[in-house]
């Protein structure tokens, strides 16, 4: 429950205070202005191009099409929570080795949405990588090189369950 | 919260030679989101900076009341024109936009004033809360009432920012077959990721600034802020801020002038940030186009003559229009020989929103008209599409329409011969496990197989690299090598495209060394010129190159001087330099130890000449080619379509990072499929109707196909790095490939792009 | 300054404390997954001055099937994502092909049926199922409950029934052994907008229903259309001729009233339904 100017958030397994904040805050703007957690990136303000992408409770969502204020008591993980600095995750490794980066801007977003279907579908097919990540814009890639660093960490998770 | 250099260009020590794929240097931070983009950068006590902008695309300002926005808890400033204190205007090539409207406002979105306060949304209600009083006036929309001279003028420069006529040969000459078309191309946004924003932090007093900013040229906007602000441009100091994507958007000013003026005049730091709405109103765009072309051809189909008009709509403010006309219109004939030509451009002001640089720069536009040509020629010649355009295939030596001789490697047969050897999909309509994403109309169930018809169609383009008409367009980068380091020093634009990455492979490859280290990009070292126009790897690599060339030079010296051997003996191989008449061997290393080389190179291209009045001239510094294939698959009754499959050959010179180079090739046809069938501003009476993602539509992943591509690599001698530009030409033919194949789907001709769905269902 | 103002965030974990609140401040705006009213908060659009938000109650959350009425009660909080898998997948498969049409995934996480409901645009996509299968809207709040069809909330565009302190609790759809299907056409392959879409079902009496959306103010049942279906289609053999489905498609494009916007042209709007509303009764009846 907020009251009147503060309220407590879970991110990245921390509890945050948020202090004299406007009611009409995203998560977005909150993670961003607020906890300086710049990771996550918006792009269009309406859930239409993922660049946002954040874990809440188990889900991927759009943290600008979340009221900061009616998040407490969630468990928020942001791109700053999928793997210490200097220590990229497999497939972040996987981006940047693919060539699935070029201005890099969707791509915290990207990468949350791959950790998420990588997780739940470990051997996604092509079309089922188009579809779980079809709402994450990319405008530099063309998406090849994505789906290419997607799938490539989709076959060394298969032949090493401890390569992650 | 962040500081303005709490992510600096760090180096990288990951080995890669040039035509290897290192990793690029800012990859890992990117891929953490620790990487600082200039919407990242913050400072103590910041302001939020916003526009107001108008709401009319053409009307005449009779009042601005600020004083209720200054009542506004939080507000720390409001400024309108009154408050520049220096030039009024600014503009790339002619500086004919205010800094702030003051009698008038010419397009929608229009800046009228500017607020900075301590909140986005105390922002938002500020500017709610200033009064403007309009009368509004009938907008000049319609590009042919600006040329007829029947609108009176909506600026004081007129109403036709450029004509230019290209006068060439036989201008009687009438061809066996004669097929003529009038083709459209619809407003295109770059619609870069990475919105605009900057930090402004001035100095005590006023006497200077320092902006962070996303943009394409730091020197060409140091130039216009400074006379805007009325500062030395020497205290006007900017700093790449990280770029979320350019594709052109970023070459004219935006927020920079504002977000300095109100840092200057609260003496705070200023943040600025547009919202995506705002974005779309607060850049220019691709030109929207109207192009007539009527080319003549022998019975076997060889082409005589062409007839062509072209009417770029230049929106309210000239920007770069005069230069994507001549882009335009020197590039009719497309990649195919023509010694008569009879071209008239017109690149026009309306109320219209601003036109400027998108990749691809006015010959997209060209293209999807000539290619369309060319698909009717060989229909008209009994030819198939392959056969008409391998038979006109341009060759070094020949002579363009402005009578300039192609001296570059011009491989266009080659890349006719090899798209088309280049497999063709080998799954049927709808796919082989029965998923309706693979039809058009995906999840939305529409269609099923027996619906769909596929079609193939084909576009083939010619783009001219670099600046043209006697700009002298250069590049400047500094190499410092110290005991086995070398330090690189540039202020080129980093928008994504990898230069980052680049510029190592080619200090490393120059002076056998293995560490690089990146100094920050900014405007202590001289102009790189602007990340566009396909020119960075040719201007910025070959300033690098030379840069290290001449600290190469330095060291054999050294290393001669202390080994008693003539310099000119000495060479790099792999990590040493080599005596190559002798026996010595020594690492680039030990050679460098103690000592510092500093070197500075300017890399200037060739001279180019303005066109005449019949439009004659070597007006085009260098060429590249590209062809694509396009395997569509439509759905003829309800109009929808699922690109398949495109296929591309692209003269690329040298691959000097092919992994940079297949992004540079990917991403270019998503931004022509996106063209294609998908990606319009829609404008009607000046009024812009889709200002968000949720209707300015972006290719997504289940809209992009698989991409097949073969790299021509013949290196270019004129090439410092034998490398031709690789950005532009993929998202040129890309557009017209994907409107043959639609039409070759449905047998029925399309004239405009993007094709809409009512467009094929006709 | 906004960081002084008052700020009043309600997040209910029951219904009644969400309809308590409500009851107190009627003009409260009320939260659900969020998907709608943030585009506007974010716009500056809506500028709220005191929220509910009811995506954590968990008499919202659930479902339950009634044998006896063969029917579903779907609470107004279960997500687009939730609707694309089973059990609505095997009892309202229009609906789980609808959801899978609406925004993104990520979109589908936080969107729910009743904020569709809620916002009413006739672009909504999953209310074309729900004005094809009579779905019933049961809306509560702190001084009663009352339920009402679908076709009867919705009285315009994003215009409903709702008044001041009520919330939307449930939907009550029908299951229905008979095929049904649903379409839409966007002029993107994901995360796309409808221009128009149909849904045809087939009910447990044999009578053809269809309805359509973003062809008009609100969602249209095409009554003509229908009953000329009772009379041309054969249950039995799964059958309709062609021309007897085309003609069917006119007579729903006939009942449309689409208008032109920047997203697509009336008469294109018209043509697709018509398309659309034929090509789905073949597939129901797919002999002949």
């Amino acid at each position: 429950m907020a009251d009147n100017n503060h309220y407590q958030l879970h991110v990245n397994g921390s509890l945050r205070d948020i202090r004299d904040a406007w009611i009409g805050e995203s998560l977005l703007y909150v993670l961003r202005e607020r906890l300086g957690m710049f990771g996550s990136k918006g792009a269009c303000e309406q859930g239409e191009c993922g660049s946002c992408s954040v874990m809440i409770d188990d889900e991927l969502l759009c943290s600008c099409l979340v009221l900061a204020a009616s998040a407490p008591g969630q468990e928020i993980v942001t791109i700053e929570g999928i793997a210490p600095l200097g220590s990229p995750s497999d497939v972040q490794r996987a981006f940047v080795d693919c060539g699935a980066v070029q201005c890099g801007f969707c791509t915290p977003g990207l990468i949350m949405a791959a950790h998420t279907l990588l997780e739940r579908t470990p051997q996604p097919s092509d079309t089922e990588i188009r579809e779980a990540l079809s709402g994450n814009i990319c405008r530099c890639t063309g998406y090849g090189r994505i789906i290419e660093a997607v799938q490539r960490v989709a076959v060394t998770r298969a032949a090493d369950p401890d390569s992650k | 919260m962040s500081t303005a250099t709490r992510e600096g260009v760090v180096g990288e020590r990951l080995g890669g030679r040039l035509g290897d794929s290192p990793p690029r240097p800012d990859g890992i931070a990117k891929v953490q989101g620790s990487f600082a983009f200039s919407g990242d950068l913050s400072s103590d006590g910041f302001l939020w900076g916003a526009t107001l902008r108008s709401p009319h695309p053409y009307a005449r300002i009779l009042r601005i009341d600020v004083a209720p926005a200054w009542r506004i808890d939080g507000v720390a400033t409001v400024i309108t024109a009154d408050d520049v204190p220096g030039k009024p205007t600014y503009g790339l090539i002619s500086s004919d936009q205010p800094v702030f409207a003051t009698d008038v406002v010419r397009y929608v979105g229009e800046p009228i004033a500017a607020v900075a306060a301590d909140h986005p949304e105390t922002c938002r209600r500020a500017l709610d809360a200033i009064i403007v009083e309009y009368e509004v006036l009938p907008p000049l929309t319609d590009p042919e009432l600006a040329i007829d001279g029947s609108h009176p003028p909506i600026h004081p420069s007129g109403n036709i920012i450029r004509h230019q006529r290209i006068i060439r040969g036989d201008q009687t000459l009438v061809g066996d077959v004669v097929v003529e078309g009038t083709y459209q191309i619809g407003m295109q946004d770059q619609a870069f990721l990475g919105l605009e924003a900057a930090l402004a932090m001035p100095d005590p007093g006023g006497a200077g600034i320092d902006l962070f900013v996303a943009t394409q040229w730091l020197h060409e906007d140091r130039s216009q802020i400074a006379a805007c602000l009325d500062l030395d441009p020497e205290k006007v100091r900017l700093t790449l801020g990280g770029v979320g994507g350019a594709f052109g958007a970023r070459e004219d000013i935006s927020l920079q002038v504002h977000t300095c003026l109100l840092a200057l005049r609260t003496g705070r730091p200023v943040r600025m940030a547009y919202s995506r709405q705002e974005s779309f109103l607060g850049h220019v765009h691709r030109h929207p186009a109207t192009i007539w072309m009527r080319h003549h051809a022998t019975w076997q189909g060889v082409i005589q003559r062409i007839e062509a008009r072209m009417v770029f709509d230049g929106g309210a403010y000239a920007s770069t229009s005069s230069a994507v006309l001549i882009n335009g219109i020197t590039h009719t004939q497309g990649p195919y020989k023509c010694i008569n030509a009879t071209v008239d451009g017109f690149a026009v002001r309306t109320n219209n929103l601003p036109c400027g640089a998108m990749r691809g720069f006015g010959v997209v536009q060209a293209c999807f008209a000539h290619e369309g040509q060319m698909d009717k020629l060989a229909a008209a010649c009994g030819l198939d599409p392959v056969e008409i355009r391998l038979l006109n295939a341009m060759e070094t030596g020949d002579a363009l329409i402005t009578g300039q001789v192609i001296e570059n490697v011009a491989p266009v047969a080659e890349c006719i011969r090899l798209t088309a050897e280049l497999p063709l999909p080998d799954t049927p309509v709808g796919g082989l496990d029965g998923d309706p994403m693979h039809l058009p109309g995906g999840a939305g169930l529409t269609a099923d197989a027996a619906h769909i018809r596929r079609g193939i169609g084909w576009g083939v383009a010619i783009k001219n690299l670099m600046y043209s008409e006697k700009f002298d367009d250069y590049s400047t980068a500094r190499c410092r090598l110290a005991d086995g380091v070398a330090s690189l020093k540039f202020a080129t634009s980093e928008v994504g495209q990898g230069f980052v990455v680049l510029a190592p492979q080619i200090a490393r490859s120059v002076l056998g060394v293995d560490d690089v280290v990146l100094e920050p990009i900014d405007t202590t070292i001289g102009s790189a010129g602007s990340t566009s126009a396909s020119r960075q790897t040719w201007m910025s690599g070959g300033a690098v190159d030379g840069a290290c060339r001449l600290v190469r030079e330095r060291l054999f010296e050294h290393v001669g001087t202390r080994h008693d051997i003539d310099p000119v003996q000495l060479a790099v191989d792999g990590r040493d330099v080599v005596d190559t008449l002798g026996t010595l061997r020594i690492s680039v290393a030990a050679a460098s130890a103690g000592v510092v080389f500093d070197e500075t190179f300017e890399h200037h291209h060739r001279p180019t000449e303005e066109l005449d009045e019949n439009g004659q001239g070597n007006c085009h510094t260098a060429f590249a080619f590209v062809a694509h294939r396009a395997v569509v698959d439509v759905d003829p009754e309800l109009g929808l379509v699922k690109v398949v499959q495109i296929a591309t050959a692209q003269d690329v010179g040298v691959a000097l990072n092919p992994l940079s180079v297949l992004g540079q090739i990917e991403g270019g046809i998503a931004q022509g499929l996106g063209l294609a069938v998908m990606e319009e501003i829609v404008m009607t009476d000046g009024l812009v109707r889709n200002a968000s993602f949720t209707d300015y539509l972006l290719p997504t992943m289940l809209d992009m196909p698989t991409v097949v591509a073969t790299m021509i690599e013949r290196p270019d001698p004129m090439a410092p790095l034998g490398a031709k530009g690789v950005g532009e030409p993929p998202c040129i033919s890309s557009t017209p490939a994907i409107v043959a194949a639609i039409r070759d789907a449905i047998g029925r001709d399309l004239s405009r792009v993007p094709v809409r769905p009512a467009d094929i269902v006709g | 300054m906004y960081s002084r103002c008052f700020m009043s965030v309600v997040i209910s974990t029951t219904l009644a404390e969400a309809l308590g609140a409500l009851a107190a401040q009627p003009s409260s705006t009320v939260l659900a997954g969020g998907t709608d009213v943030m585009v506007e908060v974010n716009g500056g659009h809506r500028r709220p001055d005191a929220v509910i938000a009811v995506g954590r109650i968990p008499e919202l959350r659930t479902w339950s099937h009634d044998t006896q009425e063969s029917t579903i009660r779907i609470g107004a909080g279960i997500t687009y994502a939730e609707l694309e898998r089973a059990p609505f997948l095997q009892w309202v498969p229009a609906l789980s092909q609808a959801a899978r049409t609406v925004g993104s995934p990520q979109i589908r996480h936080a969107a729910t049926l009743g904020g569709n409901v809620a916002t009413c645009s006739p672009a909504g996509d999953g209310l074309p199922v729900l004005a094809a299968l009579d779905a019933v809207v049961h809306l509560v709040s702190a001084t009663g409950s009352r339920s009402m069809p679908f076709t009867e909330f919705m009285t315009g565009p994003k215009r409903t029934a709702l008044v001041p302190g009520e919330l939307i609790e449930a939907v009550t759809v029908p299951v229905f052994s008979g095929w049904q299907g649903y379409a839409k056409v966007g002029v993107r392959n994901a995360m796309v907008i409808s221009n128009a879409g149909a849904c045809l079902a087939v009910d447990d009496r044999n009578r053809v229903r269809i309805a359509l959306g973003s062809v008009g103010p609100t969602i249209i049942r095409c009554t003509d259309a229908e009953f000329f279906a009772a009379s041309v289609v054969d249950h039995s053999s799964r059958s309709v001729t062609e021309a007897d489905a085309a003609e069917f498609g006119r007579l729903a494009a006939s009942a449309s009233r689409p208008i032109d916007d920047h997203r697509s042209t009336a008469e294109y709007r018209r043509h697709a339904v018509a398309v659309l509303a034929r090509r789905l009764l073949r597939r129901a009846f797919p002999n002949g």
